[in-house]
């Protein structure tokens, strides 16, 4: 029952990052989801501060205010002329700083040390239970599901908008689409992600799920609907393979499954070279013949 | 309160504080600042590994490792961006949290082996500058001394490489060994500073002093020393506020004094926001008149 506990949690972290990625790449922001996830502390440490207590619907809110926090910084210093970068850089590291020193000033002695917070324990989460409507299920599962449900629904609302604001940003907003909002609402949801995960892979491990299924996807997908369901794939699967080397070699699940997603991307880019160079080499047969 | 050690730790990340002002700024000339920031997460599975691999935790045996598993990653995000269709983002991000995620990996076996637990490994996550040995910082020393030289060595090619790469390689200039270089003391300043300020934290002494500089001028020469200069005394007031009082990370309160410093700039330097709003209303009041 343990195990299932913990595959399931790691099979929701692919799934839901797989998801929320394949707009992340497209719109070539893997490095904000990066920063965000570096940030996110602050967020949770700063919604510590001020309730005390360790409530997972305040630090919801606080991740979500740190994220939305960050990608703005990242906006206000791109549009005043710094190179975005650097901006990414300068933002994400002072708030991650802030975060560790408030942590070390503050809440030195409870359950929020930074090394959890950046590794997670994905071991513990099946003895952290919550009961809603009758059933009980580990709080990590009844968070991911959570914030499933917001990105699904948040997709299902906005695909036709957030497609047209990706691809072409100059006629969505000609024709008065609202992309200023969307790139908000799409950085919360980012957010929502990255501290629905960190309890149980860590925050920055997230990034690896954010970004390494759909970039895997990207490199073999043809349509935008293909590159959803190769993300998802590639994020469960890198999830379950990084599961079982784990507990194979005793070592910690969460950096397993960051290696699981780089072996998946390493395999498909070089399967996809060589299936490539054997395309062409027939092509070039057929020319001489 | 300035007893000789304190004094030795100062100067270390002084010194930590000028290289990485001087090569952060070509590579946050080259756009290659986030590179940066990968390249510092990716020394952590060789740490781990070289220690893996002899059981000794000298530090030079530490930074080789270090340096190899940065400089292989700054390699798998040039090889990703070149022969895949993934941007440059994408490649640093997968490449960082893969590489971070295979570190934490060899982390978690060097801290369930038998001699892991005294490895003091943990230490290299967020820096331990306030207790390092004299043989750390004598290391320290050496390796910002060489780094601040070779810079200042190859100051013109490299003006050129950042600025005119079409003439640099028409007058012959070896452009892809000056690149490697130029690689390579970024790794290696990366490595100097992982001890004295942790892996997440060390892309933040590469960019936030340089970042600052460039705010203020448009010169290269000048934008070289003032990085330097901030990056420098970032690095001793940051040192300086830790040692008030215990327990306060050293690595933390570098970053925020240079972002302090960022910030400050942001606001009042020539090009800063305030300049900014009296030109702005100064035009405003000027279309009145007229």
């Amino acid at each position: 029952m343990i195990e299932f506990w913990v595959i399931v949690t790691g099979l929701l972290v692919g799934i839901t990052c797989g998801i929320a990625g394949v707009f992340l790449i497209l719109r070539k922001m893997a490095m904000i989801a990066d920063a965000i996830s570096h940030t996110v502390l602050f967020g949770i440490v700063m919604a510590y501060i001020l309730t005390q207590t360790l409530n997972g619907f305040w630090m919801l809110v606080g991740a979500a205010l740190a994220g939305i926090l960050t990608a703005y910084l990242v906006q206000l210093l791109h549009s005043s002329g710094i190179q975005e970068d650097a901006a990414i850089g300068v933002v994400f590291t002072s708030l991650f700083a802030a975060g560790v020193l408030l942590i070390t000033l503050f809440a030195g002695n409870v359950h929020l040390d930074v090394e959890h917070v950046l590794m997670g324990e994905i071991a513990f989460v099946p003895w952290n239970q919550w009961s809603l409507l009758g059933i009980t299920m580990p709080k990590a599962v009844w968070m991911l599901l959570f914030v499933l449900i917001i990105n699904v629904t948040f997709l299902v609302l906005f695909f036709k908008e957030m497609k047209l604001a990706t691809f072409d940003p100059v006629y969505a907003a000609s024709i008065g689409l609202p992309i200023v909002f969307l790139h908000y609402a799409f950085m919360t949801s980012i957010s929502f992600t990255t501290v629905a995960a960190f309890d149980s892979v860590g925050a920055i491990l997230v990034v690896a799920m954010l970004i390494g299924p759909a970039a895997t996807s990207y490199l073999i997908s043809k349509t935008i609907k293909q590159m959803f369901i190769y993300s998802m794939l590639f994020g469960a699967l890198a999830a379950v393979i990084g599961y079982y080397l784990a507990k194979l070699w005793d070592t910690s699940i969460a950096g397993m499954m960051a290696a699981a997603v780089g072996m998946l991307f390493m395999i498909v880019l070089i399967g996809q070279k060589l299936i490539e160079r054997k395309r062409k080499a027939h092509m070039h047969k057929l020319e001489i013949t | 309160m300035l007893s000789g050690n304190l004094l030795w730790v100062l100067s270390g990340t002084m010194l930590l504080g000028i290289a990485a002002g001087i090569t952060g700024t070509f590579s946050f000339l080259q756009k290659q600042s986030l590179v940066g920031d990968a390249a510092a997460h990716a020394a952590l599975p060789g740490i781990a590994l070289a220690f893996l691999l002899t059981g000794q935790k000298e530090l030079p045996i530490l930074m080789l490792g270090a340096g190899i598993t940065s400089a292989l990653s700054v390699y798998c995000i040039q090889w990703i961006v070149s022969f895949s269709k993934l941007k440059a983002d994408a490649a640093i991000g997968l490449v960082l949290t893969v590489f971070f995620g295979v570190g934490i990996v060899f982390l978690t076996v060097v801290n369930r082996s038998p001699l892991g637990n005294q490895s003091g490994l943990n230490s290299f996550i967020f820096g331990k500058a306030a207790t390092m040995t004299k043989a750390d910082l004598l290391w320290l020393f050496m390796s910002a001394i060489i780094i601040i030289v070779v810079s200042l060595l190859f100051y013109k090619e490299w003006k050129l490489l950042i600025f005119d790469p079409v003439y640099a390689k028409g007058i012959g200039l070896p452009i892809e060994m000056l690149k490697a270089t130029l690689t390579v003391l970024i790794v290696m300043t990366i490595v100097t500073g992982i001890q004295a300020v942790g892996v997440i934290l060390m892309s933040a002494l590469l960019i936030i002093p340089t970042a600052s500089a460039r705010l203020w001028t448009n010169k290269l020469s000048s934008m070289l020393i003032l990085s330097a200069a901030i990056g420098g005394i970032a690095g001793i007031a940051g040192t300086f506020i830790s040692a008030i009082r215990t327990g306060l990370s050293t690595g933390p309160i570098i970053v925020l004094v240079a972002a302090g410093i960022f910030f400050i700039s942001y606001f009042i330097s020539p090009t800063g926001q305030i300049r900014q709003y009296y030109r702005k209303r100064q035009f405003r009041k000027q279309g009145d008149v007229g």
